[in-house]
Order: C-alpha cells, then structure tokens, then sequence
C-alpha cells in the first residue's frame, strides 16, 4: 500500500524553520473539497492559546505523573494523549490542514464579540499557572481578532465570485446551503445577483434580449415560488406533524407510506379516468333488459353485483366498439346516425375502446413499475454506508435523537429507548456473544423449529381452507349473493387474525435482538399474505376463467372484479372492527379489569402488511375493474383518519427501537417486488393467454387480450392516411422481434457497465479506507515523534 | 398576490425566499411565531429592519423546543453573541437550517456546533459526556457514560487525536442514513 505522505522523518530538523508557515498537505487524497487558503496568514492561534490553557489545565490535575516518559518511548504510547505536547508541537497540530480546513469551510470561527466573551469565561476559570501568559496572549489573540475579521471578508468575497460563476438556479441554491449567517447571505446576494442586473442595464443591450432576460428571470421566479408551494400542498401535512411530534419516525413511516400508496393509487385513477372511462361514459351501450338491475337494496354496494355490475366500474360494461364522428359510405348500415365522411374535411381519429383498454392498463404499469424503480433505488442509495463498523455507537450519540418529537412523555420514552439500545450495544461490543450452554441452546433451537413448525402448518392450513371454499362454491352456484361475501369475509378473517398469532409466537420464542424478531413477523406474515394471494389467483385464473360455463357465468372478468372489489370493501371492514374491538376495547379491558396502565403498541409492519396486500389487489384488479383505483382511494383516505385516531386515543409509542429509513426500503422494495411483480405477471398472463369471455367487455370476439392492438393498428390505417406512419412506426418497433432483441440487448449491456463500475469504485472506496487509517497512524507516528525530538534537542523542557 | 401584508417589503420577502429554504407564506409565518414569543418587544413592521432580540429564556419555551434536550445549545449555536438572543434573521435561519429542505451537509455543520459544548471546535469527551447525559436523562450509569464516550470516539476519530474534528464528525454522518431525518424540527 503506497503512502502519499510528503513529511519524511529524516527532515525533521530542517521543519523548525519552516513550522510558522506550514504549507497545506500536499497529499494527494483530499479529505476535504475546498481548499485552506488562507491558513499560512492566519494559524488560529486562539484554538492554540485555548490548547495551551486546556494544557496547563491538565498539568495541574495530573500532576501525578502521568507516564512523562510514554513519548520518549514509542512502544507504550497507544493513543496520541494532549497531556504535554510542547507549544510549537500544538502550533503545528492547530495548523494542520484537516483541522483547519474543516474549520473554514464550516464558517465556525467564532464572532470576535463571542471570541472576547469566550476568553473571558475561560480566563476566569483557568488556573493560576497560565497567570504570566495571559498579557501577552491577549494581544495576540486581538491582533487575530482583525484577521479572522479579513478572513471572514475573504470567504463572503469568494462566495460572491462563485456565485457569479453560476446560473441563477443553482447560485440561488448554493447559496441556500452555504453555512452563512443569514444577515451575511443577504449581503452576498446583493452582491451577486444584483451585479449582474446592474452591469446588463449598464451595458445598452438591445430591445428583445433584455425582455428575453425579464422572461427567463419572471420564469425563474415562478418555479422557484411555485414548486415550495406545491410541496406546501402536500396531503396532511399537519397532522403528520403531529403524530411524527408525538409517536417518532417508525409510525411517521407508516403515515408516509399511505400516502405514497395514495399517490399511486391517484395517478392509476387519473389515467384510467382519462382514457378509459370517461370515454366509455359518454358514449354509454345500449342496456341490456335485465330485472336484476330495478331493484337496490344496499348489499349491491357491498358484493358489487347486481346494478354496479352493468356501471363503468366493471369490464363488463365497456364495449368493443370504435367511436368515429363519421362514416364510410360502405358502412351506412351499421351507424345511420353519423354524418358521412367528407374525404376533404379534416377526420379526427377515431377511439378504439379496446385499443384504449389494452394500451392504457399496460402503460399504466410501466409508469407504476419506473417510478418503483426509481424510488428503490434512491432508498438504496441513501443508505449506502463507508466505513462500515459493527455497532456504530457514535452515530448512535449524535443521529439518533429524533428533534421533531414534542411531547413530553414521548421524549422520556425516547431517551428510554436510546439508553436501552445503547446498553445493548455495550454489551454487544464488550461481552461479545451470550456464551450459552450446549443445553440452552439446544432447547432454543428447539423452540425455534417448534414455532417455525407451527407457523407454516397454520399458513398451509389457512390457504387450503381458502382453496377448499372456493372449490366447493364453484362446485354449487358461483352466484348466491351471501355465499359471494362469505369466501371475502374468510380471507379478510384470516388475514386478521392469523398476525396476531405470528406475533405471539414471536414473543414466546424470546429472540436476542428485536430486529431478528421483525424481521421473523414480517416473513411470516408475507408467507401468510403470498400463499392466500396466490390460493385467490388460481382461483380465478385457473378455474373460473378457464371453466367459466360450469359456473354458469356470461361475463368471468367481471365476475373476477367484482370478487376483488368485494376483497377490498371486507378488508376495510374487519379493520374498522379490528380497530375498534382490537385496540379500543382491549385499552378499555386493560384499564378497567386488568388495572395496568400499559396501552397497546401501534404494530408498524403488520399495518404496512397489510396496505401492501392491499395494493396488490387493487393492482391486479384494474384489468377487470378500471375504477378499483377510486375504492382504493377512498379506502385509502378513511384508514388514514381512522388510524390517526385510534393511535392518538389508543395506543402508545413503542419502546423497541424502529430502523426508520431501513425499514422504508425494505417496504418499498416489498411493493415493488412481491407486490407489484406478482400483480404484474398476472396481468400479462390473463392478456396474453386467456380467452375473454365473448358476451361482454371490449375484448369479446378475440382469442386473446393481446391481438387487440393489432386490430387497432389495422384500423389505423384503413382509416387514416396521415397517422399511417404511426401503425407503420408501431408495427416495424413494438412488432418487430428484432428490435425489441437489440433494445433488451444493449439495456443489459448497460446495466452491466454499471455495475462493473460500480464494482471499481467499491474496491477504490475499501482502498480509500485503509488508507484513511495509515494516514492516522502517520499522523499520531509524526507528531510524538516531532515531540521526541523537540525534547531531545533541548527545545523545549520536558 | 393575495392579502397585502405591510410586515415586509417585498424586496425583503424575496431576499428571505433566495437565502433560506421558506417560502414568503411561511417566512410570515415565522414572523408571526417570533413575534407572539414578545408581543411587547417585537414590532409588527419589519420594514426599517428593527434590530430587537428575543432572549434565549422566551425562545426555548416554543413547543418546538420546549422539551428538546439541546434546545439551549441549538438557540446558542445560531446566535451571533453566543448567549442565545436571536433577532428575527437568526430565528428564521435556525428553522431553516432545521427544515427538511436544508441539505446534509449544512445540517452536519450546524450539528457540530450544537453538539460542541465548550465550542472549542472539537467533540471532546466532555462534550460526548454532556451529550450523552441529556440523551439519556440519568439513565446510564457514569461507568457506562465513560465507556460510551470512549468507545464512540475511538469508532470516529480518524485522525487519532482522542477527539473529534469536524472532519470526523461529518464522516460519522455519512455512515448514518437516519440524520437527516431526525435532525429536523417541524415548524
């Protein structure tokens, strides 16, 4: 390993002169960006006066001959101890590039006015020895009073000169960031921005650059005060306050992630909206004669049957027809109603339903599946970590104190929880692992296996009672109304309930660190969640899709939607329920007859759980029920309220400590990946391979989904001379086999540059590591012995 | 645009939307807090720049700080005399800066000059000490506080001088993904 270190130890001697003005390191790994100019002219010695203080401070106290010899002999010396560097020693630690470096960039040197106060408060406490020094120390430190002053010109002054470097956006946003005073930014900006409008007024520009200037800035303006005011506009922005003040970051995650889900869930609902239903509204198809639809009653709400199935809500509804706003002449029999068309007036397009259909839910989920992806890969990329450390106690001092909480109680228990995860990790560092007889560890993995065992035989057994309901209600009538609820009111039951139990046998298994036993709950209730997912999946493509007259069904997607939507409303009411029985109750129980004042803690991943599966629902049903979104939406808003609620009234914040920003990613990426990929491939698989039902919906009459988009292209250009080129582009592009090939090819081509390079600077980063140690050690090497020899020398008493 | 409000020019509105990370709606906002901290003591118009400060006492009794361990030293390290007397710029800088807009590596700078008690421009041990005890309100014992201390500043002390320089510091940062989101206060 190649040291880049400039000082060689034979030089030593020659340093003395040179240790007023020691020049910033010349090495070649720049710790910090910007660059100490100005440390020759001003060497900080109000950092070196304290030193000298703080030193003598220390010499009083340990007095009692501390080792005096550890720096004359280098191999007891362990760490770089402050007891008795000689003055020139600290001079040249005070001047040290990476000490002073940080200092000026952080714009920490302190006001002169505080300098003063400072010096005041540490004179009175110092001790009598630093008596004779103080004098001259004083003129000193004012002579550097009026440096700092200029140093403190020089910064704003090269701040202005960058800032006139840039475009206005990233000046003004550099500026935001620059550690400033606030009085001290507004000068700077005066300075910079105003001299550009000055010297452009200045000089006589012409008419229409100035204007275009006045536009550009107006623009610049507008964005800059439009954008804060969008995200001023944020959805709940004050009651999340409340809650993140009172129950931390972990429940804050929670409320986040509803409300991302809500985004999604808006977004699905505005395109669907746009292309799908609004035009299916406006041009309604004719009613079918049905007795069914005359009578409500309000279990139609609830199973989706009966006059919701003949509405926008269902696939059923839409029709295969094209909408012109004219007629061929060829075709007069089929639209009497429409004018012919004119070959010399200008047509406008006509709308294929079933083209929109197909092509709308597909781009629907790659704008679903880009923004997943970018939003996991920039959670990953936050918490990537240098320096890796097991424990990592310092970060746990200084970051983990959440300021945005208020409330009294909730700051105690957080101060509980960081002392807690503090002694843990004490004991973690200091004890190593709990060194457990053969016996006890036998008996926990025991414990384990049992628990294990257990928990799958209840997945297993739940998802064949799924499977077992469903078979034996397509067995009998697919259709009674009451047994349509039961099999949603099962799932949603187990869904329930099953958790609980998962989390119970958690507790019973007494795992060593509580985030062994997240994660375990979690799995277990994901396991629970994927194999009912999956029992339902079949259900409906294996069997009632492909078997659909023995159900003696007319219309299986719309019968498959309504089973959704009546998924969704019976999950919403067992939360209800749970959440007035389960937390309200069990408070009022626990307060009254069991007379303990412990509340319920609010269960962060069985909740996030279940929005997830949620989710997934509503997802996979938007192919057989485009305003699923809107329930989702809707369900989406009371359950926000709804929890708000029953956390404030019922529950407490958690003592066990919640990994916030990991746990986010981890919640993100299991959207996106069970969630949204499961959804996903079902979809593509109902498109592709599943024959629609040919009595309804916009597909009837194809064998597949998938040749809808065909038929469209053909139709596009019958119809259409100019828009020809876009079936042309269409069919040459997305048709075409080759093409896609080499598209696929060279987006693998570049995945795999990247993580090639990411790869490289992986191993330059481990590189940099180790090479920020041996510069330390350099470093602690150097300064003892440049101590060593000062004293040897005669320079300076021992 | 809306009401027009007489606490403010408009030239001084811009100037607080350009340096800091509020908007004009919540920089009247912050004037309307400041401002009912001393009813008696800060004027209504701002216009002619009055230079009055709030004392460090009315300050931290905000709900925002009231119960926050550091607030002293967070009302301190933004006071240009060192004793916590804020005038509305300083005020509306330290919100900033605690905001969820300000970027890491502003946040880093200010949190080292929170955390350093004796401003000395380094994190020494009696600095992690201090910490440390209004973190945990007496609720570790002064061994563990030692061992603590010295275990925290071995992990972060890159340079080995016992005691970490701001360099040191904002690397700890880097290695910690949850700072910018617990050092932020809601306003």
């Amino acid at each position: 390993m190649a040291y880049s270190v400039n000082i060689c130890e034979t030089d030593s001697e020659s340093d003395f002169e040179n240790l007023g003005e020691s020049e910033p390191g010349q090495d070649s790994f720049q710790v910090v960006a910007e660059p100490a100019v100005s440390t020759q002219r001003c060497p900080q010695t109000d950092v070196f006066s304290e030193c000298t203080r703080i030193n003598t401070e220390h010499l009083t106290f340990t007095a009692s001959g501390h080792e005096r010899d550890e720096t004359l002999s280098r191999e007891q010396k362990k760490s770089l101890r402050r007891h008795h560097w000689s003055a020139a020693t600290l001079k040249v630690l005070a001047s040290m590039p990476s000490r002073t470096a940080g200092i000026n960039n952080a714009a920490v040197i302190p006001q002169h006015a505080r300098n003063l106060s400072q010096l005041d408060r540490h004179q009175t406490s110092s001790q009598d020895s630093s008596q004779p020094s103080r004098p001259m120390q004083e003129d000193s430190v004012q002579a550097n009073i009026e440096e700092e002053i200029c140093n403190e010109e020089n910064k704003k002054e090269q701040l202005v000169s960058i800032l006139r470097g840039l475009s206005v956006g990233e000046g003004m946003r550099k500026l935001q960031a620059s550690p400033l005073s606030l009085a001290d930014k507004m000068e700077v900006r005066q300075l910079a921005f105003s001299d550009v409008a000055e010297s452009s007024l200045i000089r006589s520009i012409p008419c229409y650059s100035r204007l275009s200037l006045y536009i550009s800035r107006t623009l610049h303006h507008c964005l800059f005060s439009c954008l804060p005011v969008l995200t001023s506009l944020q959805l709940w922005h004050s009651p999340i306050k409340r809650l993140s003040g009172r129950f931390g970051t972990g429940v804050l995650s929670y409320f986040l992630f509803l409300r991302t889900l809500l985004l999604f869930n808006l977004l699905l609902f505005v395109i669907n909206g746009l292309f799908l239903v609004f035009p299916q509204a406006v041009n309604p198809p004719p009613r079918p004669h049905d007795s069914n639809l005359d009578t409500f009653t309000g279990l139609e709400l609830l199973t989706g049957t009966g006059y919701l199935s003949q509405s926008v809500m269902f696939y059923g509804y839409y029709t295969n027809i094209i909408h012109k706003t004219c007629r061929n002449d060829s075709t007069a029999a089929e639209s009497p109603d429409l004018p012919v068309c004119d070959s010399k007036k200008p047509q406008v397009v006509p709308y294929s339903i079933p083209a929109a259909y197909f092509f709308t839910i597909v781009i629907a989920f790659y704008t679903i599946c880009i923004i997943l992806v970018y939003s996991i890969s920039k959670a990953f990329g936050r918490g990537f970590q240098v320096l890796k450390s097991n424990g990592n106690l310092a970060g746990k001092v200084f970051c983990s104190w959440d300021f945005k909480v208020i409330k009294k109680t909730s700051v105690r228990l957080q101060s509980e929880k960081i002392s807690t995860q503090l002694k843990e990790l004490l004991s973690e560092m200091l004890h190593g692992e709990n060194q457990k007889s053969c016996m006890q560890r036998l008996c926990r993995l025991m414990l384990h296996l049992v628990a294990w065992v257990a928990c799958l035989a209840t997945i297993f057994l739940s998802a064949m009672t799924v499977h077992y309901l469903s078979e034996s209600a397509i067995k009998q009538s697919c259709l009674e109304k009451t047994e349509l609820l039961l099999l949603a009111a099962v799932v949603s039951g187990i869904n329930l309930l099953l958790p609980g139990l998962f989390n119970l046998c958690a507790w019973v298994e007494n795992y060593d660190s509580p985030s062994v036993l997240v994660y375990v709950s979690i799995f277990r209730n994901l396991l629970l969640k994927v194999s009912i997912v999956g029992v339902l999946c079949f259900r409906w493509l294996g069997r009632i899709a492909v078997e659909r007259e023995r159900c003696g069904i007319q219309c299986w997607e719309s019968f498959v939607g309504q089973e959704l939507y009546r998924l969704l409303l019976m999950d919403f009411v067992f939360t209800v329920l749970y959440t007035f029985f389960g937390e309200f109750l069990w408070r009022l129980f626990t307060k009254q007859v069991l007379k303990r004042n412990r509340m319920p803690v609010f269960d962060i991943a069985r909740n996030v759980l279940e929005l997830i599966y949620g989710q997934t629902l509503t997802w996979f049903g938007v192919l057989f029920a485009p305003l699923l979104p809107a329930v989702q939406i809707i369900k989406l808003f009371v359950l926000f309220y709804m929890k708000k609620s029953s956390l404030v009234l019922n529950c407490q914040a958690s003592k066990k400590p919640w990994r916030a920003s990991q746990m986010t990613t981890f919640f993100i990426s299991l959207l996106c990946f069970p969630s949204f990929l499961g959804a996903a491939v079902s979809v593509t698989y109902t498109i592709w391979t599943i024959k629609p039902s040919s009595g309804c919906g916009p597909f009837r009459n194809l064998t597949t989904m998938f040749q809808s988009r065909q038929l469209w292209a053909q139709e596009l250009e019958n119809t259409h001379l100019i828009l020809s080129w876009l079936s042309w582009a269409y069919n040459s592009l997305v048709e075409n086999p080759l093409f896609l090939f080499l598209a696929a090819g060279v987006f693998l081509m570049v995945i795999y540059f990247h993580t090639q390079i990411i790869d490289g600077q992986r191993r330059i980063i481990s590189r940099l590591e180790k090479q920020i140690e041996n510069e330390g050690k350099d470093k602690q090497f150097l300064i003892t012995n440049l101590q060593a020899i000062y004293e040897r020398s005669g320079l300076v008493s021992p | 645009m809306g009401n027009k409000q007489t606490i403010f020019t408009d030239e001084q509105l811009d100037a607080y939307q350009d340096c800091t990370f509020f908007t004009r709606k919540e920089i009247l906002r912050l004037h309307g807090r400041y401002h009912e901290l001393a009813p008696h003591l800060v004027p209504m118009d701002y216009t002619n720049e009055p230079d009055c400060k709030v004392p460090l006492a009315l300050i931290v009794n905000m709900p925002e700080l009231k119960e926050n361990p550091f607030r002293n030293r967070i009302v301190e390290s933004f006071s240009e005399d060192g004793m916590g007397n804020l005038s509305f710029n300083e005020f509306v800088d330290m919100f900033s800066v605690l905001s969820e807009m300000a970027p890491r590596e502003l946040k880093a700078i200010y949190a080292f000059k929170i955390y350093d008690f004796n401003v000395d421009n380094y994190l020494c041990k009696e600095d992690l000490e201090k910490t440390l005890n209004r973190l945990t309100k007496e609720e570790l014992t002064p061994e563990e506080v030692q061992l603590v201390c010295e275990k925290a500043i071995e992990e972060a002390d890159l340079d080995g001088d016992s005691k970490l320089s701001f360099a040191d510091f904002e690397n700890m940062i880097t290695r910690a993904p949850d700072f910018l989101s617990t050092f932020h206060i809601r306003i």
